[in-house]
């Protein structure tokens, strides 16, 4: 564990904006901390860059308690509002940056060059942060956030802005930088990047934990037994207990929630007593998009299909 | 501590390589020698020699009217309104007929404006002729007597002298501390605002940019705040020092440029006073006398007091202006709003000041020169009338540590607002809920 939250509270004077929230974070991984607007992201994601001090509860970093004075040069943070001297000259302010992170300035030009190579950066040395397009600005950002090599790294809507090349070249850095043993937090809206390059997620709300777990098994245990069946003609059914139909595609299939205690191969047998033929059956996973509104709206997100039965 | 130097080092260059301030640093002192050559430029214009053509017939004027450079008179007969011009006179002057002791009866016709200077020379040539006659008729004595008795009354100077340690007297020239004095207080209040806006733009700059978080994940806000400081107290240095250099080294150059004529004329410009024959003699006595007192001022403890007054005030005030910083958002009508309290008293300070010159030694010169809020002003000034006789050495003691220990607070309190303020967005902080940041 790299890093582990234990009974994190941070109260202001109008709001608890992080109430009690513990998780913990493998080394290695990439973790997606999710939630809606207001919902403690920022204030948890700067108590564990040392900006602020919680009020109760412990961060153990490494497995020591989190010393931020000495452990902040382990740490890489992009924060969500993106921030640079407009009127300073790239180079200068990547070497800046580094330098206050604790980079000797001959291994900071190193890297410099090193990441700005890969990036295609090296013609804007001389150029200054107000001449760069905001895509680039935010490509300097995150070079200057990963430059000293940082263990834990800390992304606030990294992908914000960019194109989609760039964005897959960012992309591309952070999985390069999880095999070398960097983990990353992620903090986003952005569901569909979530599912793609994060192992682990937590979903905060209102300053509380309301869920925690791996994409995958998020997913399972999110699942409504829906699925989808595809026929050569769309079979006409009458009602049953097995399952019922929640919505009947145009393209000659249905969308099947199967009722508690019965199996996808109860349906199966169903329609093959019908003599239908099915050309596909597969399960409709929620994304986790659906989840995030489910719980935050505190609505069930199948709710959103309309029953077509008859 | 190394980051600290890392971020003054930043903010230092930044600075001192922008063109604006380069500008500024170059210009200024150009700007001052431009000043200084214009003054001497419209020095030699206004000593134009104007003729003047006396119609005299009474010749009551006769024995009075003394040209000068700037004035010739020329008694002619000959001469009206009609033909003046044409004679090469730039004026005529009628005196009345009938006697001279009427005040209302001179006529002066000019065909273009007399320069101030000349219209002076001759008002108060006629006011002297005047004089003399009436002296001569009235009181039946000799003019001349008059003007032996006036100047041998103002051949007596005053001698101020203070006693010194060691009951050797020194002399002491009240003028010359108090211009001392000024100049020195208004250098610390001018910089005081320079640099102190300088912190809290900067500190504006980097809140609005939002590069503030970044830097604070790698170092502490006090860093960051104390770095912002002691680069910008650095730059107003180094802008001095370079001030300083350029100004001397170019009003050298200048005064040597000076045609001596052009003095002579500008001291017979002041000499024409009436009853002041001896003018010139008293002018270079007083200047020996300035000497005197310039060098009897203990210059090592003004300069070390001004620079140590510089650095303490700047410290004591830069700090709360990065606190107000810290705390506006964009809008500038807040950042103004807010600047207020912090202004407030350094503009108090300077009305102080302006008041206790006049009286280094009274309560309330003593008292403001002690707290740290109008000392580095108050006490810039008290300092060149002498230590330690109008300064007591306690009061210097304690007004000096009474600022170290301000600005340490002002520091430790505006580390507290500015900790908090500067990754607040949204609407203007209350001063209620700032004083909730410190408390926390």
């Amino acid at each position: 564990m790299i890093l582990e939250l234990q009974n994190l509270k941070k109260y202001f004077a109008t709001q608890k904006a992080v109430d009690d929230i513990s998780l913990s974070i493998e080394q290695g991984s990439i973790f997606g901390l999710l939630g809606p607007n207001g919902a403690g992201k920022t204030t948890l994601l700067r108590m564990i860059t040392g900006i602020f001090y919680p009020d109760e509860g412990d961060i153990l970093f490494n497995g020591k308690p989190f010393d931020p004075i000495n452990d902040i040069q382990y740490i890489g943070y992009m924060p969500e509002e993106r921030g640079l001297y407009k009127k300073m000259k790239i180079g200068e302010q990547a070497l800046y940056l580094a330098q206050l992170k604790g980079l000797k300035k001959d291994r900071a030009m190193e890297l410099i060059k090193e990441w700005f190579v890969k990036l295609e950066m090296q013609s804007w040395w001389n150029k200054k942060v107000e001449d760069l397009s905001k895509g680039m600005s935010q490509k300097l950002q995150f070079v200057t956030t990963v430059l000293h090599r940082p263990k834990l790294i800390i992304l606030d809507e990294p992908f914000s802005g960019l194109d989609p090349v760039n964005s897959n070249i960012i992309k591309d850095e952070i999985f390069n930088l999880a095999k070398t043993g960097c983990t990353v937090i992620f903090s986003t809206h952005r569901m569909e990047q979530v599912e793609e390059i994060c192992d682990h997620i937590v979903l905060i709300n209102k300053g509380k934990k309301i869920l925690d777990g791996t994409v995958k098994g998020i997913k399972q245990r999110f699942k409504e037994n829906i699925f989808r069946i595809g026929f050569d003609e769309t079979p006409a059914t009458n009602y049953n207990n097995t399952f019922e139909i929640i919505k009947q595609n145009d393209d000659h299939s249905l969308m099947v929630k199967i009722n508690e205690g019965y199996k996808p191969n109860d349906v199966l047998n169903y329609f093959l007593q019908q003599q239908s033929s099915i050309v596909a059956f597969n399960e409709m996973l929620p994304s986790i998009n659906d989840i995030f509104i489910q719980l935050v709206e505190g609505t069930p997100a199948a709710r959103q299909f309309q029953p077509v039965t008859d | 501590m190394n980051k600290i130097w890392l971020i003054i080092k930043r903010e230092y260059l930044t600075r001192v390589r922008k063109k604006t301030f380069i500008l500024t640093t170059i210009l200024t002192p150009l700007l001052f020698a431009g000043i200084f050559a214009v003054v001497i430029f419209i020095t030699i214009k206004n000593v134009s020699n104007e003729k003047v053509a006396v119609v005299d017939q009474g010749g009551y004027l006769k024995s009075s009217l003394e040209s000068n450079k700037t004035v010739t008179y020329q008694f002619v007969a000959d001469v009206d309104t009609s033909n003046f011009v044409a004679k090469g006179y730039s004026a005529v002057l009628f005196a009345p007929h009938t006697g001279i002791n009427q005040t209302a009866n001179f006529k002066l016709i000019t065909e273009k404006s007399l320069n101030r200077i000349a219209n002076t020379k001759i008002e108060r040539d006629i006011s002297r002729a005047l004089e003399n006659n009436m002296i001569s008729q009235e009181l039946k004595i000799d003019p001349k007597q008059i003007d032996s008795i006036k100047s041998r009354a103002e051949n007596i100077s005053v001698e101020t002298s203070k006693k010194g340690e060691g009951g050797k007297l020194e002399s002491s020239s009240f003028d010359v501390a108090n211009g001392i004095g000024y100049i020195t207080g208004f250098l610390i209040y001018i910089t005081l605002f320079i640099y102190g806006t300088m912190v809290m733009r900067g500190v504006m700059e980097e809140k609005t940019n939002r590069i503030a978080e970044v830097i604070i994940s790698s170092v502490k806000p006090f860093q960051l705040m104390m770095g912002k400081i002691l680069g910008i107290g650095a730059v107003g240095l180094t802008q001095f020092l370079i001030w300083i250099v350029l100004i001397s080294v170019i009003s050298g150059v200048l005064s040597s440029m000076i045609p001596p004529e052009v003095l002579d004329q500008v001291q017979q410009n002041n000499s024409q006073v009436p009853g002041s024959s001896q003018q010139g003699s008293e002018a270079i006595r007083n200047l020996a006398a300035a000497q005197n007192t310039l060098s009897s001022i203990n210059w090592g403890l003004v300069v070390f007091s001004f620079v140590f007054y510089f650095i303490g005030g700047y410290l004591f005030y830069a700090a709360l202006f990065a606190a107000v910083g810290s705390a506006v958002n964009e809008d500038p009508q807040d950042a103004q709003s807010m600047t207020f309290p912090v202004i407030m008293p350094i503009i108090l300070a300077i009305v102080i000041m302006i008041n206790a010159i006049n009286d280094p030694g009274g309560s309330l010169a003593t008292w403001s020169s002690i707290i740290p809020f109008f000392s580095p002003i108050v006490m810039m000034a008290r300092i060149p009338f002498g230590v330690p006789d109008t300064v007591p050495y306690w009061q210097l003691g304690l007004s000096m540590a009474l600022l170290v220990l301000g600005f340490l607070f002002t520091t430790w309190l505006s580390a507290k607002i500015y900790r908090t303020g500067i990754l607040m967005y949204g609407k203007k902080p209350s001063w209620k809920e700032m004083i909730k940041w410190i408390r926390r």
